[in-house]
């Protein structure tokens, strides 16, 4: 049996779903980056199984997929050097550490 | 050639700023407050070139297009840039890395002005993050403190998470409608379930951007914990540049859908204002509080945008020029005291008005602008956000935001009151005000009542749509 749009979008949207109850159940800063850099690869699978399944005409999709995965790099160095920081400070990456600022 | 010259003026010039910061400070051997003031002229004629010169004109292939109002919009960015480097040169003097900061600074200026002007969801996106993740590096930029490494976290966290969603609604667009350019998508809307769900998911990423009600849980804390420079660039500058954005993107580009964001709008602004009011209410420092108003200012903001594309453009914008001095000239006056006295809570602010009384009348000033009292320029502001969104003819959703105005009226006069008429055993000794922070409050002072006084300000703005 061929992989189809269905069974792409289905892969997809789970890894997006798993991305997402990383962020939110994870206690480690690394661990939650890692959830959002599940997400964005979902996104790129996404685009990736739109541009050759829906709109194989124009390159749309996969140039987008490159400039995400661009961005994603960017995003995850200058969350890591944040995170150092609060490591420095902190001595410890557990979010739950973090917890002055409240209410 | 010429076009790429004039109508990318505000970009040229802060690109320059940026590239001539970069070269003094690899030079070396240049004193900071020099640096400052090279930072500040430039912003300067950023401003004033900003508000002359606007046309109509696209570049790039409809990548980037530009009209007379985007133009004031990147105007009004950038005076609001310039006013923050007047007001908080206390404590710009006293870092270490001034050069490094504006070079952050306006490179996330450049991504709102990219932002604004964008015709394509590519474009949209890499300006978005350009405008966001510099941010989150200023936002650490107290390296020491560290509340400050705590904003900094939950501000990109909370960041990257919102462009995920982003991208996640930009993808199932993209597979909707089969292009990326706005012009194209909005002639593929149809309000099918697909499109429906898509722009929920773009909706939440502003939602997030723009601190709106079940998303703002970021803004307090980063805005208590990050720099009071940063903090007003937050509240102020990006606030007003994603407000521009969203209005461009329910207009321009998701008008066919229509009721689904009308519907959207009312919940989330109802939702917005209640609860930055309530929260506001009870918060004892001063940079929380004011993140509590600024999120309940948004409410007011959505108000005006669930009108339709003319008045509530205008509205908002005009609304927005108003923030813009009020905000900053309250972040003006919390910067000066916290950097002199340390004192950030809102019990030290008792008695203020026998020690420093020029800072105090201006404080009043801002919060009866912010909290909407006439003869200020905020009740002009609110007025016609009300009046916008009133010609949906659903009063009901105008009197919830009317009720909530006057909420908001407690909490401002609460400090003003503990300013002028509370006694305090351990008052703040009176503060030197520098000549530059000094003429950026007059300044503020001076654009709170006359942009209220002078209605050739609004039909300026309405002539401009």
């Amino acid at each position: 049996m061929h992989p189809g749009l269905n069974h792409l979008l289905f892969v997809s949207t789970s890894l997006f779903f798993i991305g997402v109850y990383g962020f939110f159940t994870r206690r480690n800063l690394v661990t939650i980056l890692m959830s959002v850099e599940l997400i964005l690869n979902s996104v790129n699978l996404n685009f990736i199984a739109f541009n050759k399944y829906l709109w194989p005409h124009r390159l749309d999709g996969a140039f987008f997929t490159v400039f995400v995965i661009a961005i994603a790099a960017a995003e995850a160095a200058v969350a890591i050097a944040i995170i150092i920081n609060l490591y420095r400070s902190h001595q410890s990456i557990d979010v739950e550490k973090a917890e002055e600022l409240k209410y | 050639m010429n076009d790429y010259l004039v109508l990318m003026k505000s970009e040229w010039l802060i690109t320059i700023t940026i590239f001539l910061l970069l070269i003094l400070k690899v030079r070396g051997e240049m004193r900071s407050d020099r640096l400052l003031s090279i930072a500040q002229v430039m912003l300067l004629i950023a401003t004033i070139v900003g508000f002359l010169f606007n046309r109509y004109g696209r570049l790039f292939g409809s990548m980037y297009y530009t009209n007379p109002l985007i133009g004031f919009q990147k105007a009004l960015l950038t005076l609001a840039t310039y006013l923050i480097s007047l007001l908080c040169a206390d404590w710009f003097k006293k870092t270490q890395h001034l050069a490094e900061f504006f070079i952050l600074m306006l490179t996330a200026l450049l991504g709102m002005f990219l932002m604004i002007s964008s015709g394509n969801l590519l474009m949209f996106y890499l300006s978005l993050e350009l405008s966001t993740i510099p941010v989150a590096a200023l936002a650490n930029f107290d390296l020491e403190k560290r509340i400050s490494s705590e904003a900094a976290m939950k501000m990109i966290l909370s960041s990257a998470f919102s462009s995920g969603v982003l991208l996640f609604g930009i993808s199932l667009f993209y597979g909707a409608t089969g292009t990326i350019s706005f012009s194209a998508m909005s002639n593929h809307l149809s309000g099918e379930p697909l499109q429906t769900l898509s722009f929920i998911f773009l909706f939440t990423a502003f939602a997030f951007k723009l601190s709106v009600v079940p998303f703002h849980l970021w803004t307090a804390d980063v805005y208590e914990g990050s720099p009071i420079a940063v903090t007003s660039f937050l509240s102020v500058v990006s606030k007003s540049a994603f407000a521009f954005v969203f209005l461009i993107a329910i207009y321009k580009v998701f008008y066919p859908l229509e009721k689904t964001w009308y519907w959207l709008l009312v919940i989330t602004s109802i939702a917005t204002m209640v609860i930055g009011n309530l929260f506001a209410i009870r918060q004892q420092n001063m940079k929380r509080f004011l993140a509590y108003s600024s999120i309940a200012q948004v409410g007011f903001v959505l108000v005006g945008a669930s009108a339709g594309m003319s008045s509530g453009t205008s509205s908002v914008v005009y609304f927005m020029l108003i923030y813009t001095f009020s905000n900053l000239a309250a972040f003006g006056v919390v910067s000066i005291i916290s950097e002199r006295s340390g004192k950030e809570n809102m019990t030290d602010y008792k008695g203020l008005s026998r020690s420093n009384p020029f800072l105090s009348w201006v404080m009043a000033l801002a919060l009866f602008s912010l909290a909407g009292i006439p003869p200020t320029a905020g009740f002009f502001g609110k007025l016609f956000l009300l009046t916008a969104g009133a010609s949906r003819e659903n009063y009901w959703f105008i009197v919830i935001a009317t009720l909530n105005m006057i909420i908001s009226l407690y909490y401002y006069l609460r400090v003003v009151r503990s300013m002028f008429m509370e006694k305090n055993d351990n008052p703040i000794q009176s503060v030197a005000i520098e000549r530059s922070v000094y003429f950026g409050l007059i300044l503020c002072g001076v654009g709170i009542v006359v942009t209220g006084l002078f209605s050739w300000l609004y039909q300026y703005i309405v002539s401009l749509i």
